[in-house]
């Protein structure tokens, strides 16, 4: 563990919801170490949401724990805890009635950080996300496309200098166009801070473009977690040969080939 | 229409009685319908009990609870607005539950998310996004006080129906076609006026 901190770890971990009668996560053991960007990959209602929203305690663990950087995450006051963790959903969720500057500036206004300081960060972090501040800072969220609310949404995650940074298929919402150019944004934003990523997905494409270490779902369970390579070389199972798909051995020259937007 | 063009003062004078007791009792039922409507919306239960007894209420004719509460309370205006209190909360408690039940899920997982406490997540997030149809319930509040607060004036508490039930008494026909005029003008007005503050909480 670093300084940085960000480091995650899963023990034993399962939840089971009242309602249903298999286990939504299943004994997941799971280390994500700080700087890395980990990708949760498999089909919907693998377990893969319910097991992000353990880490800054949106769902409780029936069993296990969830250790970030060393401590576990129940013995934190929910509230404070999150204030540390970037959060981003498919839905966005920017709040309508507020500026994009209100919007980004939330969770530090919560910190208390006084409004100079504020109004710095928020034009700092509308710059990295590749948003003109001067253009886009009194705007409100209905004012934006679909692609720019997003790109607002993770400069709201990241306002705060998080350690942790969760993303709940942040993507999955936008056209191939745009989808293509926030990953592209979320791969440069995280080479320059160096912020832990869990990022949330279905899409093999999207785990292969961004992951450091991609662990693959099913049924509750991790059925593999490896770096992109290795899962397209050595699946370790039939699940997975079948998840990244006939497309395997494309999509390995894909990884091998260096993309002008990896670079 | 004669009688409300030669005594415009006395029209007047009444019409203000008339808003004031609207407002107040409008007042005084937002303060009471806010925390049951949001109680009612985070439990569903609890939420169908006050529904329905807010329901029941709403169904007492007005003349049958004025008729009780002078018993208890006396004759006047705190009389009538104690009645116009009760019959604003099927309106606004509706408002604010459907209000609340309608917000954007994602923007109540967004709030968590980033650490907004329940409080906060409350105040800052799902009261603003409910805000124009917590304004519709009270537009209809608003129109059914200016309508019931006629009634009032049979317990002496003052405003437009003065006119109504003095006409009535004397068959002065100008009399209660003045009071008419000026309560539906006033519900008119009470409508338009609240319809733009949707519009503009919408926007």
């Amino acid at each position: 563990m670093s300084e940085r901190g960000g480091h995650v770890e899963l023990r034993g971990l399962a939840v089971r919801y009242p309602s249903a009668s298999a286990a939504a996560v299943d004994g997941v053991d799971l280390t994500i170490k700080d700087g890395t960007f980990a990708v949760l990959l498999g089909p919907s209602g693998c377990g893969k949401s319910t097991l992000l929203r353990t880490i800054n305690r949106l769902v409780e663990p029936t069993a296990g724990t969830v250790l970030l950087d060393g401590v576990d995450v129940r013995e934190r006051d929910a509230t404070e805890l999150r204030r540390g963790i970037g959060y981003v959903i498919q839905a966005v969720g920017l709040f309508p009635h507020y500026t994009v500057a209100q919007n980004v500036g939330v969770v530090p206004a919560l910190l208390g950080w006084d409004k100079a300081r504020i109004a710095r960060r928020v034009d700092e972090l509308l710059a990295l996300v590749s948003l003109e501040p001067a253009r886009y800072r009194e705007r409100k969220p209905r004012q934006l496309s679909g692609g720019e609310a997003q790109r607002v949404g993770v400069a709201r995650a990241l306002a705060a200098e998080p350690r942790l940074l969760l993303m709940d298929e942040p993507f999955a919402a936008v056209d191939a166009i745009v989808r293509a150019s926030l990953q592209d944004q979320i791969a440069r934003v995280h080479r320059e801070l160096g912020t832990t990523i869990v990022f949330v997905t279905h899409d093999v494409d999207e785990a292969l473009r961004l992951a450091d270490r991609i662990v693959v779902m099913n049924a509750g369970r991790v059925v593999q977690h490896d770096a992109p390579a290795t899962l397209l070389e050595h699946p370790a199972d039939p699940f997975v040969r079948d998840l990244v798909g006939v497309d395997a051995e494309t999509r390995r020259l894909a990884l091998e080939r260096p993309l002008v937007s990896r670079a | 229409m004669k009688y409300l063009f030669t005594h415009l003062g006395r029209v007047g004078g009444l019409l203000e009685e008339h808003v004031v007791l609207v407002v107040v009792s409008l007042a005084i039922a937002l303060i009471i319908a806010l925390p049951l409507g949001v109680i009612a919306a985070r439990r569903p239960k609890v939420g169908g009990a006050i529904l329905g007894i807010t329901g029941a209420l709403y169904t007492i004719p007005s003349l049958a609870l004025l008729a009780l509460l002078v018993a208890a309370n006396g004759l006047g205006p705190s009389t009538a607005i104690v009645a116009l209190v009760v019959y604003a909360q099927l309106a606004l408690v509706r408002g604010v539950v459907a209000g609340l039940r309608g917000v954007d899920p994602a923007l109540v997982d967004a709030a968590r998310g980033l650490g907004l406490t329940p409080w906060q997540t409350l105040a800052r997030v799902e009261l603003p996004a409910a805000l124009p149809v917590v304004l519709g319930g009270v537009r209809v509040a608003t129109v059914t006080l200016v309508a019931l607060a006629t009634v009032a004036a049979w317990i002496d508490a003052g405003g437009l129906g003065v006119l109504l039930f003095q006409g009535i008494a004397t068959y002065d026909t100008q009399k209660i076609v003045a009071g008419s005029v000026a309560a539906a003008a006033l519900a008119i007005v009470a409508d338009l006026g609240l319809r733009a503050c949707e519009r503009a909480a919408r926007a």
